[in-house]
């Protein structure tokens, strides 16, 4: 019998081109995602060389960093801007790959569109120019960000040069109190083994209380896996991600369904099979986590103090804290509930999906806003705005009070118009809080879709759970 | 690429752990389509005040940083997105290799295409680098990828870690792409075998 392997092994070992020894592997690509921020330049240096993409029927693009989520009707009024989506089409449209930009039916954050699209499948390999490619592994494929080198590599040749990564074993058993949701999981995990705990290494995310996550929530959770170093995370496809995926336009059909479904069930890691490294964590024991600093490893329950940094043993680490608490001018031992927030922002590819807009709409439903918060809601992409539409909740969030945009990266990434302003606070559903990250100067508190609908109307950070 | 080849150069302290990419570039510089003009914004926010002027107490704007190519930061050193542009602008700065206790995977794949070296040193020597510069800016070190050693300014040698590969394709100059074309035989037989079809676009 053949030794027992990880979902993770199982996806490498089927996707190794060959390797020289000494060298990393060369590893097929089945998907590569394109955007219009980390491309341009590698499409350049495709000219130079006079390459042509190997695979444009593998390659999809999508512009959602750099678009302004007001009013879709009106071009980009800046012109740098204007200028990198134009780029994008251009070279799309002369290297022959599908770009849904700007204006399509089907714009979206590119890892809100991949899943929706039914593009993202099981046991694929997915890379993309941005470090939350990791989302796509919700269904069990094993999905990295790359830089523009690596976009270039792929583009030209479908393939990566890779060193094989460690596997680690992220086990969540239980169940999730009221109030705690999926960014609460991944939030205390970033917590617990910090900003580098999975460097080098690839999660799978398993366990009662994963396998009871919908499919946008084990988005949610993969989609972190960054923000603890780990460059990809998964979860093993189940049924689950079969309904998810059945009916989607680009998943097989018919037969060819049939076929992949055989396929995909022999992908589940196998009994006995060893991990490089493993945590283990309690649902029951988790508590609405939020950020404080800047750093996404800076999180504590939402009723816990600020943690003080002169009780920190290191000296690096004491002075990392001081300088964090110093840009958030937020005092040690204080809670944070309570302290006064200015925007509210719901949306990113960590929380710009339905279940996520509907979990801040069961909070805003008749309810309003805090007149002194500024809360946008910003759907992941034109399908779920649409859906969102479709089931009302446009209507929920302007009668509350907020803001109802188009789709994007939006204030996630502060570069196409939606930002704080020096010094205000956010509760953001976004996956970082560094400095400047939604706007230079800006101060952004890390929660889920529930905690920061609830902010919003109180005009502070709160508690979900005692939101009157 | 350029070859990488031995040099002997001062540090510039950067006693931050977790340094993010957005910080290396801020998500604002990130509209352009070249590569050029990047050096001017490295860490652009903690380089600049809001009116743009240089902060003086920031190490990049101190005399003692001029001309310096290494950094010495803390640990987990690039975590964050996956800009290319944060090599970009460390190399157009000058920089040419990073010291740390650890680096973010991404960006350490994407400083080795850029012929910036990572060198990754054990907790002590990382603490001692720093007291060493905080008491004598002046000090030099020498790198010397092709025997993996940082050489102390009192003589110690401090080895670091490398892959073969990475540490081939730097010292010779070789860029990945041009090693990967060379296997197209491999890969045309790879995508011959597949089992499940891969044309998945092409239903569009």
């Amino acid at each position: 019998m053949n030794r027992p392997r990880t979902i993770i092994e199982k996806i490498w070992d089927a996707h190794v081109v060959c390797q020289d020894s000494g060298a990393p592997a060369l590893l097929y690509i089945d998907l590569h995602l394109v955007h219009e921020v980390t491309s341009p330049q590698a499409f350049d240096d495709l000219r130079r060389r006079g390459l042509r993409v190997r695979r444009p029927n593998l390659t999809l693009a999508t512009a959602d960093h750099n678009v302004p989520t007001t009013d879709r009707s009106l071009p980009i009024t800046d012109p740098i801007s204007a200028k990198q989506v134009a780029q994008l089409e251009k070279n799309c449209a002369e290297f022959g790959i599908p770009c849904h930009s700007f204006s399509s039916r089907c714009q979206g954050i590119v890892h809100v569109i991949g899943p929706e699209l039914g593009l993202t499948q099981p046991g694929m390999t997915i890379v993309c120019g941005d470090s939350h490619t990791a989302t796509h592994g919700a269904l069990g494929a094993l999905a990295f960000g790359i830089g523009t080198s690596e976009v270039e590599n792929v583009l030209a040749s479908q393939c990566l040069l890779q060193r094989k990564p460690q596997t680690y074993r992220v086990q969540v058993d239980g169940v999730l109190k009221p109030g705690v949701t999926a960014k609460d999981i991944i939030l205390a995990l970033i917590a617990r083994i910090g900003a580098g705990g999975g460097t080098g290494c690839v999660f799978e995310y398993c366990g009662s209380t994963i396998r009871s996550l919908g499919m946008e929530e084990r988005m949610t959770v993969c989609n972190m896996s960054i923000e603890a170093g780990a460059r990809a995370g998964l979860v093993a496809p189940d049924d689950t991600t079969f309904q998810y995926l059945y009916g989607r336009p680009f998943a097989p059909k018919g037969k060819d369904w049939e076929t992949a479904l055989a396929l995909w069930h022999q992908l589940p890691t196998d009994e006995g099979a060893d991990y490089d490294k493993a945590v283990t964590i309690r649902a029951e024991e988790l508590e609405p986590m939020i950020t404080f600093g800047t750093s996404p490893q800076m999180g504590i329950p939402i009723t816990a103090p600020v943690p003080d940094p002169t009780k920190a043993v290191d000296a690096l680490e004491r002075d990392s804290l001081t300088k964090a608490l110093a840009y958030m001018d937020l005092e040690p031992g204080k809670p944070l509930i309570g302290h006064p927030i200015d925007v509210v922002f719901i949306g990113s590819c960590t929380n710009g999906r339905l279940v996520d807009l509907r979990a801040a709409a069961s909070v805003l439903k008749g309810r309003k806003v805090h007149p002194r918060v500024r809360t946008l809601i910003v759907p992941g992409s034109q399908e779920v705005k649409r859906q969102a539409e479709a089931e009302g909740l446009d209507r929920i969030f302007r009668a509350a009070g907020a803001e109802w945009r188009e789709s994007g990266c939006s204030m996630c990434i502060a570069m196409n118009g939606d930002q704080l302003k020096p010094g205000e606070y956010c509760v953001s559903t976004s996956n970082r809080n560094f400095e400047g990250r939604q706007g230079k100067g800006g101060r952004t508190f890390l929660a889920s879709p529930l905690t920061a609908a609830a902010s919003a109307v109180k005009g502070a950070v709160a508690d979900v759970r005692t939101l009157q | 690429m350029n070859k990488f080849t031995t040099f002997q150069s001062r540090l510039v302290p950067l006693p931050v752990d977790n340094v993010d990419t957005d910080q290396i570039i801020p998500a604002r510089f990130l509209k352009t389509v070249s590569k050029d003009g990047l050096g001017d914004q490295l860490f652009y926010d903690w380089r600049y005040d809001a009116e743009g002027k240089p902060r003086p107490e920031f190490i990049l704007n101190r005399p003692e940083a001029k001309g310096a190519q290494i950094l010495l930061a803390g640990d987990n050193f690039g975590c964050g997105s996956s800009r290319e542009h944060a090599p970009w602008a460390l190399t157009q700065f000058g920089f040419r290799a990073i010291i740390s206790t650890s680096f973010a995977d991404i960006f350490r794949q994407n400083a080795l295409k850029n012929s910036l070296l990572p060198i990754m040193v054990p907790r002590d020597v990382h603490a001692e680098l720093f007291r060493l510069v905080e008491r004598n800016p002046d000090i030099e070190v020498t790198v010397n990828l092709a025997d993996q050693k940082l050489i102390l300014p009192d003589g110690r040698v401090v080895e670091f870690p490398i892959d073969a590969f990475s540490k081939q394709c730097l010292l010779e100059g070789v860029d990945e792409l041009g090693y990967i074309l060379k296997r197209e035989a491999a890969i045309a037989a790879y995508e011959a075998r597949r089992i499940l079809s891969i044309n998945t676009l092409s239903q569009a």
